[in-house]
């Protein structure tokens, strides 16, 4: 199963609201706790290993400065 | 009057190499162990009941200081089992299958390491590492090809010889209170510990993480009516923010674990002071205990890059560590010894070529691998390494109290199962096709089988030597089979040969081969067995090769590559 990267928010606008309201009122340390729970539950529901790796690699490689160290193969692809 | 082993002492005694009769002629023995920890014992127990003589020298002259190792897993006991002392272990053992995580004062998890019945032995036993030594050593003094020598310190380490021939051996510089003799043998096993002077005298190192936390061990004597579980705790009211485990030992000794963080003062937190309040924090304010063992610890992860080094095989901790979350230093270190035994004893009886002892190496480097990534997997959980990482492990313990899907990410350790060695040049691959675990090189399970009509397990008639299993089913043994399995009994590896049957069949007896019967099914269901599957079994029960249907000509083809014998390729 590839990731989808194509559209399939039934309702994009309304989820992203709720995202941001999730956090709302919480420090930094709560915001984060949230997050991981967050990325855990999608994780389990998603299921499919191969899927959730494509992911993982999108998410790494999508932030700006991360020098990945010598494209050194994620230990959990190993 | 039963043996305290923690006092046990003995004797050194001047050997023959020490003799001024004698010493001059320089005998070179097959095989010399250095260590008498749980694995240099099996080793040489394991050596000796295959017809090898060993000497086995230890610097010091008692068991284990404290109770150390104490989670035996089934694989142990089943090769205690064939090493002749595994009733010994499980009698004096606490038995257990069950372990439960808490996060705080609330149950998360419930974990089953045993959940069918039908094994002749639990999940794990709990036995402080000195009886296990202790009943190692008694069956070692029974047989009379094992000599040991105490007080006897390895100083010196020269290997001579063309590698991988005959004329190899390696002399080792030994220190006595007589003073240095050398010692000289075909093949040193060096089951030296995590410290292995070997090690270091031949310039070779161990590498891998060190885990920047420190635990408190307290073994404590008391009277209590905690189940025989395995108990642990993330951030628990009695010791906030760091993880606790309670397991229990014989004696009425209880093992608790105590998280410290890498601030703590090993030296201070040692103290009795500073002891009993956590213990009493855990156990209430009234509770009666004496402490028995106190322990502060660090742990590393790590390895050596290769295992066998000339005629030297490095075996158990001298060769890799791991955190003791998961019971896997000293399992793996007797699955070690029992892996290196039988191939030892074919290349010395000329049945094997020199090659088998590489494949020890390759097929416990590869073991040693996954016990590091299970237990440096347990460690980032219990110890987080970052504060991301943190984040995600408090997250998993608080999702896990209400969302079953997260009590299997909660990781206080991963316990020890033995490694299926699925890609060792020792198998032959499948030809036929089967379902189920009993895979080439995966360890043999247990099965309940009766043996002339009384109850029995199948694992006491597998292993020791080269064992040919033919599940017959309810349809008897023909002519062309039992010419078969005589022609297999005879050949220049004979085999040890077991018959298992289902129904009422009885197969007609045939000399030297052991008619099982396969009364609950349960034998040929793990084993995936239709009537006519043939499996051939390594020496250390693990599987070698199998087919639908016997055929000597592929059995002896699996032999020769399992002994790794010319013409195989």
């Amino acid at each position: 199963m590839a990731l989808n990267t194509q559209p399939n928010l039934a309702r994009p606008d309304d989820f992203y609201e709720a995202l941001i309201d999730m956090h709302r009122d919480l420090d930094d340390a709560r915001s984060q706790s949230a997050n991981a729970q967050l990325i855990l539950l999608l994780a389990n529901h998603i299921g499919d290993h191969a899927t959730l790796l494509e992911a993982i690699r999108y998410a790494r490689e999508g932030v700006a400065d991360a020098s990945p160290e010598g494209g050194e193969v994620h230990p959990l692809a190993a | 009057m039963s043996i305290n082993y923690q006092t046990l002492s003995f004797e050194y005694q001047p050997c023959r190499e020490q003799s001024p009769q004698t010493g001059a002629k320089q005998t070179v023995y097959p095989v010399i162990v250095v260590g008498a920890g749980p694995v240099g014992l099996a080793t040489a127990i394991d050596l000796a009941q295959q017809g090898v003589a060993v000497v086995l020298v230890d610097d010091d002259c008692s068991l284990s200081t404290g109770s150390r190792a104490i989670c035996f897993s089934k694989r142990s006991l089943d090769i205690f089992d064939r090493l002749g002392c595994g009733d010994r272990m499980v009698d004096k053992g606490i038995s257990w299958n069950v372990g439960k995580v808490f996060l705080k004062d609330e149950l998360v998890y419930t974990f089953n390491l045993q959940p069918e019945a039908g094994h002749h032995r639990p999940a794990f036993i709990n036995l402080q590492q000195y009886y296990v030594e202790g009943f190692l050593l008694e069956r070692a003094q029974e047989m009379p090809n094992i000599e040991i020598r105490w007080k006897s310190k390895v100083v010196g380490v020269e290997q001579s010889g063309t590698p991988g021939t005959c004329d190899a051996a390696v002399t080792l510089t030994v220190d006595t209170p007589n003073g240095q003799y050398a010692l000289r043998g075909r093949y040193v096993v060096a089951a030296d510990g995590s410290r292995s002077p070997i090690r270091n005298l031949m310039g070779l190192d161990s590498k891998g993480v060190t885990f920047k936390d420190r635990f408190l061990i307290a073994d404590v004597k008391m009277e209590a009516d905690f189940p025989t579980e395995r108990w642990f705790w993330f951030d628990p009211p009695f010791h906030p923010n760091q993880s606790v485990l309670l397991h229990r030992q014989p004696d009425n000794v209880w093992r608790i674990d105590f998280q410290l963080g890498w601030d703590a003062d090993p030296v201070l937190e040692k103290t009795p002071e500073r002891v009993i309040p956590r213990v009493r924090a855990l156990l209430g304010p009234d509770a009666k205990f004496e402490l028995e063992w106190v322990s502060v610890y660090t742990f590393s992860c790590l390895r050596m890059e290769r295992f066998r080094h000339g005629n030297v095989l490095f075996a158990g901790d001298s060769a890799h560590g791991v955190s003791p979350f998961g019971a896997r230093g000293a399992n793996s270190g007797v699955q070690d010894a029992e892996n290196l035994a039988w191939k030892l004893a074919m290349v010395l009886d000329g049945k094997a070529s020199d090659a088998l002892l590489d494949t020890y190496a390759s097929e416990r480097e590869f073991a040693a691998d996954e016990n590091i990534r299970n237990s440096t997997r347990s460690t980032d959980f219990i110890t987080p390494k970052s504060p991301v990482s943190r984040v995600f492990r408090d997250a998993v313990l608080k999702l896990a109290r209400h969302h079953p899907f997260a009590r299997q990410l909660t990781n206080s350790g991963r316990l020890s199962v033995p490694a299926v060695l699925s890609d060792s040049p020792l198998n032959t691959v499948d030809r036929d096709s089967f379902a189920g675990l009993m895979v080439p090189g995966a360890s043999c399970v247990d099965a309940p089988v009766q043996a002339a009509g009384d109850p029995a397990w199948l694992l006491r008639h597998l292993g020791q030597q080269f064992t040919g299993v033919l599940f017959c089913g309810d349809k008897g043994i023909d002519a062309a089979t039992e010419a078969a399995l005589n022609a297999l009994r005879t050949s220049a590896i004979p085999l040890k040969l077991v018959v298992i049957a289902s129904g009422d069949t009885k197969p007609p007896a045939i000399a030297d081969v052991t008619i099982l019967r396969d009364a609950e099914g349960l034998a040929g269901a793990r084993y995936d067995a239709l009537p006519g599957t043939f499996y051939l079994i390594r020496p250390d029960q693990h599987v070698c090769a199998r087919w639908r249907q016997l055929e000597p000509l592929a059995v002896e083809h699996a032999l020769k590559r399992a002994l790794c014998v010319e013409g195989t390729a």
